[in-house]
Order: structure tokens, then sequence, then C-alpha cells
């Protein structure tokens, strides 16, 4: 272990590529924006043209199918451009911004990877690399500087965040080929990998502030993506606005910060917070749970989880993958990151804990009944990263990033697996109308149940090993508030289980419950299907990074970590001693995990293997039980009716009552007093020069009456 | 170019001239007189822009100083026409001077009656405006603060829209009000210090009496305060801007309400610092329900003009919150915020008028879907949204950060009532951006609106460029107020240290007399 936090790294000038990491994909974007007016005017000429020669849109949405060297799936392009509510047409040279956005994300993982190898080769305590700094804001007091800042956290960070970006971006090249706004989403996406990686690499807290809202902002974009439907739109201002929430937060935290510390430079914070603990507790534990509020809103934590779910609802599953395995990991990489401030009060680890229990097991009730394949998915995420929190609360740093790692892996696997069902669907989402697909699209089905297998936590899948390293580490803190929260975790590992399988019976097996004669699943195009595998395997052996103690086997992520996470580990420890499971106990820990996963995988997967009727017979016996778990326990129901609602009426008071009739009422009150000036006024201003210069003139006279009265 | 030759004289009555060459052209040709306008404001533009890089923030001095008696007025003063750059004053003649171009271009859109009169009056405000930023003489600042107003009376009641009459009178009445009360004061002040330079006014104002200051700080106050406005003397804001033409809208947003935030500082904070820190509390509390309130007046708002104008009380709100947090990063948080509002908002109102001329309606109703017809239009509107509702990377998170981070500093409870205006302000602008942009075409004349010709978007660029820069390099800004705001700050300590002592004294005193 080592013996202190290492020292605050200063920038050097060697280390200066590390901007191109975020500065790649920035490029990418604005170059995807500029393809995307161009495509816009092209566009508008041929419009003119096509119309002048009698040809609509649509003739021409056929062809754009063609590109997908599946006829069967041509052959239906024209309904199914219509089920988008937009004709496909022709990229144009739009059709460049792929390869521009996944190029740059290919650049940016190889940068990562230098990046990686420079830290490897570096002594452990030593292992930060920073750029030179920009000084961006100077508040008078103490200057807020940003570099780019590698350490082993940052790392992993920027191989997952560039690695599973490129697959997304490759992927999403053959998703959305023939949107009108093929470009413009690789912007989007490229603009938020921008963001991310801006968020993980930043020195400063407000630095990371900076990726913290541009995720916010593409996430926004991204959700709205094809407005015109209305409701993403109104999803998208909803995630925005409820992270904002969370955003308002945050900045509290950093004031707090700068007040205690006098810089926003993390690393002076991880190192200033060991010696202030004594003398600043309360402000400690304010300065986290503020932080950790931020967190809720981005991470989606109760109470700010309700936008998550909406969020991913929306039409493109890329847009809800890049959320699902980077962006709401945002909050537990900023725990970790800050973790000795987050270490120094016991009564924030325990709300964290509590809030992460709770999330996890509210998200995972709700995802038993959903029917939108999405939204199943949606949901346990929320509750998976409830698991990251409820590790990070029982200081569980790398546990946390563990399994952080390996979820981005499965729930980008199952995600872009479901788009790749919704897509051989044409745009089904309800997974009762599915069933039987795993004839139709044999790739999908074998990855999708690799995923599942990781989610669900079967033995020795990366799921597995992560998740029950955060329960062991639950179970050690030994007192009864974390054996309860211990429990919760078990029990929604048993809920995880039974709506995985529940949504592979109803999605790949049984029998086809669509109407075969009006849709025809088939299998995604390679650009498709080539990503889902490397997720697949990733996803199955990512366990490996991770091993637990008793298998004898170095803890690779751990070991790697250790310079990041050992001053909160060792806070820890002076404040509660060092708490170590047993060999045997860790043994049954293991085994009391996968005898869950795999009895309630098996009953998930056996109860609908046959069909949706157990849902039917549920829904029929106690529909009100049925409701509130569809509906996430009613928790958004609620925010309209007791906040949105007073929140609206508020407005309408102020404006009308207060506004309009108290003040403006006065106003007007003593506006019609003085008539006989109004009058004058009137005349004045409709414009006669000379009633002006009567007026100024009364006012010169005004002014000198004044000085003689004095004088 | 040497500086002895572009005075800040030649600045500020270069747009005079302008209206008098105008003035001699017949009234029919239109196209001169735009011409002749829009070469007046370029040329302002760049002696402002090369005045404002010549200054050096590091040093309170005043720069680029021009003075020449003037008259005296009974009792022996001496009145001097007295101009000078400072730091509290060259980002808002910066400001001021980039706007200027760009309003007459606006106006090519929607003003064409009338005008030779309506490109006289532009002319002259910005004369006025210039000169209310410069003038560093009392009474030569009260002459160009009425030359500054009068034109918006007669822009708002010739050019404006149904209910103009209404809106001017509102706005003449609050005006006149507060500028009365502040004459008094003025010509109190100037007689009783013996000068009307401002320089040595506030030297001689700071040690007055406290309760001396109060007065007069309440006098000048109220005035600045209607002007911003502070909220309760706001409501003839979102009448005049809802009247008023978009030019008109974007000069008053852009300049016209910082003479109110501009004179809080220099003749409220700077020059009445003792009466400033007693008043503290209380402006600061005015700032923050200005913030909420305005945010949520802007909520229940239909038409899209008047929310842009009910958020201007919520982001003038923190303006005045960061002045009276009294502390460095708030005084240059809401310096800076003061060019951010300048230009967020004024962006937004230049893209409501474009639309208008199109559709002629400013019901949120009546939009919908038009991101899908007028790309362009929703490029900018988004980008405008953004830059207000303070996104890292562009202007207003920068002057929104250091002004609530100075309010920390100065009370914590404030601060955390205050931050919840950045909730508020996503509410509020996203859920007109969405009703505008977003969704399906309801409308079917929506469906054959034109998208942005290459003249309006031309003129948005230079502050589409400015917001950028701001957010991105904000110490190119922040650095030339440096030097005036230490010099405020160190006078505002003076004031607190003298308060400290004052209060010690009192026990002393009274031992002395129980002594006896």
């Amino acid at each position: 272990m080592l013996q202190q936090a290492p020292p605050i790294p200063t920038g050097s000038q060697a280390y200066d590529w590390l901007w191109l990491i975020p500065a790649l994909p920035l490029a990418a974007a604005a170059l995807c924006g500029i393809l995307h007016f161009l495509t816009l005017r092209s566009r508008g000429a041929w419009k003119k043209k096509a119309t002048a020669h009698g040809h609509g849109e649509h003739g021409h949405a056929g062809h754009g199918h063609d590109d997908h060297g599946d006829a069967g799936h041509a052959a239906h392009g024209a309904d199914h451009g219509a089920d988008h509510g937009h004709a496909k047409v022709a990229a144009g040279i739009g059709g460049l911004g792929p390869w521009v956005a996944a190029l740059s994300m290919y650049a940016a993982f190889a940068l990562s990877l230098k990046g990686f190898a420079i830290l490897r080769d570096l002594p452990e305590a030593a292992r930060v690399i920073r750029s030179t700094s920009w000084s961006w804001i100077d508040t008078g007091t103490f200057g807020i500087d940003i570099a780019m800042h590698l350490d082993p956290l940052s790392s992993v960070m920027t191989l997952v965040v560039t690695g599973i970006g490129a697959l997304i971006f490759t992927y999403a090249a053959g998703y959305m080929k023939g949107d009108p706004g093929y470009a413009k989403f690789f912007g989007y996406l490229a603009l938020f990998a921008f963001s991310m990686l801006m968020l993980v690499l930043s020195s400063s807290l407000i630095g990371l502030f900076v990726g913290w809202e541009g995720v916010g902002l593409c996430s926004y974009l991204l959700i709205g993506f094809w407005y015109e439907k209305g409701w993403p739109a109104e999803a998208g201002q909803k995630a925005f606005v409820m992270n904002r929430i969370g955003d308002a937060s945050f900045l509290l935290g950093t004031f707090l910060l700068a007040q205690l510390f006098g810089s926003l430079d993390m690393a002076a914070i991880v190192a200033g917070v060991p010696g202030s603990i004594s003398a600043h507790s309360t402000e400690l534990f304010l300065a986290g749970l503020f932080l950790f509020g931020g967190a809720c809103g981005k991470s989606a934590q109760i109470p700010l989880f309700t936008w998550l779910p909406d969020a991913m609802a929306g039409r493109t599953p890329v847009s809800a993958l890049i959320h699902a395995a980077t962006m709401v990991t945002a909050g537990v990489y900023l725990v970790v990151r800050l973790n000795p401030l987050f270490a120094a009060s016991p009564t924030l680890l325990a709300i964290i804990g509590i809030v992460a229990a709770v999330t996890a097991f509210v998200a995972g009730t709700t995802a038993l009944v959903q029917r939108d394949i999405k939204k199943v998915l949606a949901y346990s995420t929320v509750s998976q990263l409830g698991y990251m929190f409820l590790g990070l609360a029982s200081g569980a740093w790398a546990a946390a990033i563990f399994h952080l790692v390996t979820h981005a892996f499965f729930k980008a696997l199952l995600f872009l697996g479901a788009g790749s069902v919704i897509h051989g669907m044409h745009e089904e989402q309800d997974m009762h109308k599915m069933g039987g697909l795993k004839r139709h699209m044999p790739a999908t089905f074998l990855t999708f149940i690799a995923g599942a297998a990781a989610l669900s936590g079967l033995p020795l899948l990366s799921g597995f090993f992560s998740k029950d390293e955060i329960l062991a580490h639950t179970f050690a803190q030994g007192t009864p508030l974390y054996y309860a929260l211990w429990a919760v975790g078990i029990v929604t590992a048993a809920l995880t289980a039974f709506y995985t399988w529940r949504m592979v019976a109803l999605t790949f097996f049984g029998k086809e419950r669509f109407d075969a004669a009006k849709v025809h699943p088939h299998e995604s195009p390679a650009v498709m299907t080539l990503p889902l595998m490397v997720l697949a395997v990733l996803s199955v052996f990512g366990g490996a990074l991770g091993l637990p103690v008793v298998f004898n086997a170095p803890h690779l992520l751990a070991e790697w970590l250790e310079p990041v996470t050992a001053s909160g580990t060792r806070i820890l420890h002076e404040a509660h001693g060092e708490h170590e499971l047993s060999h045997a106990t860790e043994w049954v820990l293991l085994g009391l995990g996968s005898l869950i996963a795999i009895v309630f995988a098996v009953r998930g997967f056996r109860a609908y293997v046959g069909g949706t009727a157990r849902d039917l017979d549920r829904e029929a016996k106690s529909p009100r039980l049925a409701a509130f778990l569809g509906d996430a326990w009613t928790i958004d129901t609620k925010y309209t009716t007791f906040i949105v609602g007073p929140v609206k009426l508020l407005a309408f008071v102020i404006a009308v009552v207060v506004d309009a009739f108290a003040i403006d009422g006065l106003v007007n009150g003593v506006a019609a007093m003085t008539r006989g000036i109004g009058g004058r006024v009137r005349k004045m201003a409709d414009g006669s020069i000379a009633t002006y210069g009567l007026w100024m003139g009364a006012v010169t006279a005004l002014m000198a009456f004044l000085f003689l009265w004095k004088h | 170019m040497p500086t002895n030759v572009l005075t800040l004289t030649v600045l500020v009555f270069l747009p005079l001239v302008g209206a008098l060459l105008i003035a001699a052209t017949p009234s029919k040709a239109v196209g001169l007189q735009r011409g002749i306008a829009l070469v007046a404001t370029l040329a302002v533009a760049w002696v402002g822009m090369l005045l404002c890089l010549d200054f050096d923030g590091s040093t309170a001095a005043v720069q680029f100083g021009q003075t020449a008696p003037w008259f005296t007025l009974p009792g022996g003063v001496d009145v001097h026409y007295r101009l000078g750059m400072d730091g509290i004053s060259v980002l808002l003649v910066g400001l001021t001077s980039i706007l200027g171009p760009i309003v007459v271009l606006s106006t090519w859109g929607h003003i064409h009656e009338r005008v030779k009169e309506f490109m006289i009056w532009l002319l002259v405000m910005q004369t006025g405006m210039l000169g209310v930023f410069l003038s560093l003489d009392l009474i030569l600042f009260y002459v160009f603060w009425e030359t500054s107003l009068i034109p918006l009376y007669f822009i708002l009641g010739i050019w404006g829209g149904e209910r103009r009459l209404y809106a001017t009178i509102k706005f003449f009445l609050y005006t006149v009000a507060g500028s009365l009360v502040m004459l008094i004061a003025a010509i109190w002040l100037i007689w009783t210090a013996g000068t009307a330079d401002v320089m040595k006014l506030i030297d001689v104002a700071g040690a007055m009496p406290v309760d001396t200051q109060l007065w007069l700080f309440a006098a000048f106050a109220l005035a600045f305060a209607i002007k911003v406005p502070v909220m309760p003397f706001h409501t003839w804001l979102p009448d005049a801007h809802t009247e008023a033409p978009t030019s008109g809208s974007v000069i008053l947003a852009g300049v016209l309400l910082k003479m109110g935030t501009y004179g809080l500082l220099r003749f409220g904070i700077a020059m009445f610092p003792g009466a400033a820190l007693q008043a503290a509390p209380w402006m600061m509390a005015l700032g923050v329900i200005g913030i909420v309130y305005g945010a949520f007046l802007a909520m229940a708002q239909t038409d899209v003009k008047r929310l842009i104008a009910c958020s201007s009380v919520s982001h003038l709100g923190y303006v005045v919150l960061g002045l009276f947090a009294l502390t460095e990063a708030g005084l240059r948080g809401s310096l800076l915020q003061m060019v951010n509002h300048g230009l967020s908002t004024g962006l937004l109102f230049l893209l409501i008028g474009m639309i208008y001329e199109r559709r002629h309606t400013r019901a949120l109703d009546q939009y919908g879907g038009i991101a899908s017809v007028m790309p362009f239009f929703a490029l900018f509107l988004v980008f405008a949204v953004l830059s207000s509702v303070g996104l890292p990377g562009l202007n207003g998170f920068v002057g929104e950060y250091l002004i609530l981070l100075g309010t920390w500093q100065a009370s914590p409870w404030l601060a955390a009532i205050a931050v919840t205006g950045v909730i508020f302000g996503a509410v509020y602008l996203l859920m007109a951006t969405r009703k505008m942009l977003f969704g399906p075409v309801v409308h079917s004349e929506n469906r054959s609106l034109s998208d942005l010709n290459g003249r309006e978007i031309g003129l948005m660029l230079p502050i589409v460029a400015l917001c950028v820069w701001i957010g991105v390099q904000p110490n190119a800004f922040l650095d030339r107020t440096d030097g005036s705001l230490r010099d405020v700050v160190s006078r505002i300590e003076r004031a607190r240290s003298a308060r400290t002592a004052s209060v010690e004294i009192v026990p002393v005193h009274r031992l002395e007399i129980e002594a006896r």
C-alpha cells in the first residue's frame, strides 16, 4: 500500500498531446456540423428539382436502403421509412459524417492506449502525467486553470469512453443510415465524446464541470434528435432540467471546496482533505453532499432518476447506449476521483448507501414489469448504477469502477442488441409483440445471451465478479445498516436475474407474436453485428480484470487504481479499522451469489418462455400493483402533482396576481393621478421636436431654480 | 493607430456626426441614410475596439482622459467637459461600440417607415450611451444620461407595436421619476463637495459620514435600480420590450439597462462605499428576489418577446447580486455578466425579431416545428439559449459562476437560493425553445417560412464569436477590469474597517463617561 497520496503533479509540455484526446472528437463534431449544413443546402436544391419533376421524397426512399446489402430489408424500405416519420434519403456529403467521427474516436483510443502504456512504465507512486495548464478564469483571488490529467483512474475512463465509443460509432454508422440528419447525429455523438473526455481528463473540478454540463447538453440534443415527434423533445428538456438540479448542487459544492482549499484543482483537494478532517468535518460533509447531489442528477439516483427512463425510451438506441455506458457513470467517477473527501464523512457514505440501495431496488422492481425492451434496459441501468454507488458507500472504490467497466461492456452490448432487434422488427419495441426471434437474427441472439448472462451475474461472467465484489465489501462493513444494504443488494440481484431472462425469453423464444405478413424480422448488417461480437467477448471475459481474493489471482484493476484510491482507503482504515472477510465467508458469499443468479435466471426464463401469459395474469389479478410498478412506484407522477403543478401555479400567480395586478396596478394608479402630466407626455411622445425642446427647457429651468434656491 | 488621434471625443461624437449627415439627406433617400448609419457605426465599432485593446487593465488610473473647461455653476463650481476610460467602463464601451452596426443592419428588416428619423435617433442614442459610460464629470454624465433616454421614447412611441403609447408613458414616468431624484442628489453633492469631477467626488463622498452617504446612495440607487430594473421597479421593462421594434429591444437589453448596473457600481458602490456596505444585504436580497421572481414571471409568459424581457429581470438580478456581494469575484462576474447579457439577450431579441418579420406573431403557440423549416434559425436560437442559460464554454457561465462564487463568499445562504436560477433559467428557456423549434409543424403558415438570409446570419456572427471568445478566454476581458475593481474593493475594505473601528470606539467612549 502507498504511504501517501501522490504529490500535486506539475504540467509538462511533453504531455501536451493529451489535449488531443478531447480535441479530436471536438474537431470531428465541428466538421460534422459543417457537413450537415452542406447537405441541407444541396438537399434543398435537390428538393426543388425533384418537385419540378414530380417526384416526392418517398420515391427516393427505397434507394437509400439498397446500401444495406439486404434484399429483404430493401424491399420494405419504403414503409420502414414511413415508420420513422421520415423519408429516408441519400446522405450525400453528410455520408462522410460517420467516417470523420469514427476516425476521431479510433485516433483518440490510440492516444489513450499510448497514455496507458506511458503510465504503466512509470513507478507506481509516480503514475501521473499532466499537460500544461490553460488559464481559464481568474476569479481575482485564485485562478481556475485546466490541465489534462492522466492517472490510472482517468486512463481507465478514457479507454472505456474511446474504446466503447469507437464501437458505438461504428454500429451507429449502420443503424442511422438513411436518416436525414446523418451527419448532424454524428456531430452530436462526437461532441458527446469530447465532453465525456473533458470530464474524465480535466485536472480541475470546473473543467470536469465543463464536460459534465457538456454531456448533459449532448444528451438533450440526442434525446430530442427526432424532435418532429414532439415527445422526444420533451424528454430531452426533462433530462436537461433534472440534470441542472444536480448541477446547481454541484456548483455549491465547488464554492465550498474553493473556500476550504483555495483551489479547485482536484489533486490539490485530494491532497488537502486528510489534513483538514479534524478541523472542518462539517464543511467536508456538506461539500461531499453537494457534489453527491450533482452525481444523483447525472447518474440518475433517487430522487433525480426519473429523466433516464424517459430519455432512453427515445427512438435512437445509440443515444440510449452512450447514456448507459458512459455518461451516467460520471457521478461514480466523480466520487472515486475525490474519494478522500467522501471517505472523510461516514454519515455521507451512509446516505450514499441508502440512496443507492433504494434506487437499485426500486428500479429493479420496475424493470420486472416493463414491456418496452429499452425501458427494461433503462431501469436496469438505474438499478446497476445503484450497485456502483453501493460500492462507493462501502469504500470499495475500485470495485465500483470495476462494475462501471463491466457494466459498460454488457449494457452496451444489450442496448446495441436491443437496437438490432428493434431495427429488425421495424421499430417495434414492445416485447409482447416479439417472440421467437432467435431463428431470424442468430448473431444478435447469441451476443444478447452473452450480455444477459453477464448482467444477471451468472457465475464466472464479468458482471458476476464485479457485482459480487461490491456486495462482499458491503457485507464486510459489519454494521447493521450495511447488513441491511447488503440484503437489499442480494434481493436486487435476484430481481436482476429474473427480469433479464424474462426479457430474453419474451424477445427471442416462444411463439412469434408479430404479424408475419407485415413484419419480416431480419439480421442487421455486419457493421452492426461486428461491434456486438467484440462486446460479447468483453462481457464474457471482462471479469478477468478483477478476480476475487479467494481465486489467488491478482485483482488487476484494483492494483492499477491503487495510487488513486489509497488516500480514501487510508482515511477509512484510520477511522474504522480494516474490514477483511475470511476466505470461508467469501466463498459462502460467492456461492450465495451464484445460486441466486442461477435460480432466478431460470425462474425468469421459464415463466416467460411460453409467452406473455404470466404478465397478463398478473395484470388481471392485481392491476394496481402492476400499474404501481410499471410507473416506477409512481414517483414521476408524484413529481408532476406535487412539484411541477405548484411551480406552474406559482408562476401564474406571480405573473397575474402579483405582477400585473398588485405592482402594475400601483404603477398605473400613480400614473392616473398624474394624468395631467400624462397628457403632456402623450403629446411629446408623438414626435414633435418643439414639445421635446420645451420639455428639455423645463428640466433646465428646474436645474436653474435649484441652483438659485441653494445660493 | 495612435490613440491621440482616435480620442474618446471622436468615439463619442462620431455617431452624432453621422446623425447630422443623415439629417442633411432627402427623406426619400433611404439607402443613403442606411449607408451613412452603417458607416458611422462601423467607424465607432472600429475606434471603440482599438481603444479597448489599447486599454491597460492593470491600473485603476483613468486612461485616454480629455478635459476642457465648460461653464461655472452659480456658487463657483467649475463644470468640465471631462471624458476618460477606466476598468469599470472599458467593457461596456466595447459592447456599445460593437452592437452599433449590428443594430443598424437589423433595421433593414423591420424599419421601413420614417427611416431617416429612426437612424438619427439611433445614432443620437449611441452618442448618449457612450457619453454615459465615458463622462467623468457628474453634470456631463447627467446630460448624456438624458440624451440616451430621450431617443428611446421616440423609437418606442413612433415605431413601436400596438400598445406603444402605454409602454412609452410607463417608461417615461418611471425614468423621469428616477432621474429627477438623482439630479437633486447630484446637485447637492456637487455643491457640498465643491467639484463635479467624478474621480474627486469619489474620494470626497467616500469620506462623508455614513448617514449622509446613505441618503445620497438611496437617491442615486433609485434611479439606477429603475433603469436596471431591480424588482419591484421592473414592470416598465416587459411592456417596453414587447412594444419596441427589434432594434429598440436590442439596444434596450444590450446597453441601456447596463447604464443602471454601471451606475450602481460607479455612483453607488465606488462613490459611497460606506453606504453600499450598509445597503448590501438589502440590495443582495433584491437581486436574489429578482432572479427567482423574474424566472417565475418568464415561465408564465405565452408571448416569446415578453418571456425574454422577463428573463432579463432574472439575469440582471444576478448582476445586482454580484455587485453588492462586494467581493472581487462578484464584481468581476457582474461586470462581465453585463456584457454577456447584452450579447446573449441581444442575440435572442434579434432572432425573435427575424422570425416576427416572417410570421408576424410573438405567440409561442403559433410556432412549433420551426427547426425543420428553418435549420439555420434553429441553430442560432439554440446557441443563444445555451449562452443565456450559462453553458460552460460560452460566455454566460463565466459571469454566472463568478457572481455565485462571489456571493457565496459574502453569504452562502443567498448563493444557495440564487443558484436555483440556474435551474429555472433552463426551465423557461428550453420550454420556449421546444415550443418554437421542435415537435411537428402544426400551423400551415409555418411550412413556407424562409430560412435566415446572408445579412441576418452575418450580423449575428460577431455576437456569436464574442460569446465563444468570452466563454473560452474570459481573462482577456476580466484582466481589463482588474485595476479598477481592486481599487473599488480597497475602498470597500477601508469603509469596512472604519465601521468596525467606530463600533469599537463606542465602548471606550462610554467608559470615559462612566468614569466621570
